[in-house]
């Protein structure tokens, strides 16, 4: 193709004027051989744009979308956090059972010993009593 | 529609909508997810479009539209996960390493662009649509389509110009 109408397609590429068949011509022109070096801006953007055809997706297409997976996670979420709330309140509950025992164990142990103190007070008096009865039978005894 | 009816007519654009894709989440991965989503999308939506007489320009404007959306999405949440990851393609040895780097440049430049003269560009100089098509595609009279791509194919050769003028003697 001639130079001259080479130029006069860019220029009406740069206006977005072309046809899609103008187009090509130009593609053609700018990629293969040489290139006048005015126009040289020209040969990078089409080498770019033919280039950037070629890329390809090349992943697997699934028509069935993965969300069951999903669900089944967000359902595990939802009974973990249950399973803990639950095992907090069982927990809570068994924790406050184990110190109601050890606090009454406390008070019994506590009660206990005060029964203890005052039983050994209480046979100490009865001893010394007994005691005292012993002796004003001696000294009753004596006197008379 | 059954499922081998249906391979047969998003298989020709798969590619199409995954380079559109691209351009517009940069990301490889991202580009990927798009397309995966977009099938899934049509296929769940096949009683419909069977009777589409343009299913192909149809696509198109659900990838801009899914892009866009994923876009906007990404600036509320502040999450910037665009990062070119642009592989270059092994260009021979033989080849300057300028003249690849101007290719590359053009990547670049259109990065740069405003979205819908990206959308733009990419649809008619890469894709190759007629005007009619993409006026469909981006929902734009055919002027204003016009106008964005002359913008864009100016601001990409203005640049390239400027670079080899002043940039690497």
């Amino acid at each position: 193709m001639e130079l001259a109408n080479i130029e006069k397609l860019v220029e009406k590429y740069l206006n977005a004027e072309t046809s899609l068949q103008e187009e090509a011509t130009l593609k053609n022109y700018f990629t293969e051989g040489n290139v006048a070096p005015h126009l040289l801006e020209y040969k990078f953007m089409f080498t770019y744009f033919t280039k950037e055809k070629d890329e390809t997706y090349t992943k697997d297409i699934e028509l069935e979308p993965k969300k069951s997976k999903r669900r089944n996670l967000q359902w595990l979420s939802v009974a973990a956090s249950v399973v803990l709330l639950l095992s907090v309140f069982v927990g809570k509950n068994t924790y406050d059972e184990y110190q109601e025992r050890k606090e009454a164990e406390k008070i019994f142990a506590q009660v206990s010993k005060g029964f203890k103190l005052l039983s050994t007070n209480l046979k100490k008096g009865e001893q010394a009593v007994a005691n005292l009865y012993a002796y004003e039978n001696k000294i009753n005894k004596i006197l008379k | 529609m059954n499922q081998s009816d249906f391979l047969k007519i998003v298989l020709p654009f798969k590619d199409k909508v995954f380079r559109l894709s691209k351009r517009l989440l940069v990301s490889r991965e991202e580009a990927e997810d798009a397309t995966q989503e977009l099938i899934f999308k049509l296929w769940r939506s096949r009683e419909k479009i069977a009777d589409y007489r343009n299913i192909e320009a149809f696509a198109m404007t659900m990838t801009k539209n899914y892009c866009y959306d994923r876009l906007k999405s990404k600036q509320a949440s502040n999450l910037t996960l665009i990062h070119s990851n642009y592989k270059e393609k092994d260009t021979s040895l033989d080849k300057k390493i300028e003249y690849r780097d101007s290719v590359n440049q053009v990547h670049k430049l259109i990065e740069d662009l405003p979205e819908q003269q990206k959308i733009i560009i990419q649809l008619r100089d890469i894709e190759q649509y007629d005007f009619d098509e993409i006026c469909k595609m981006v929902d734009m009279k055919p002027t204003a389509v016009r106008v964005a791509l002359s913008r864009a194919r100016k601001t990409i050769r203005e640049a390239l110009i400027k670079k080899h003028n002043y940039g690497v003697s």
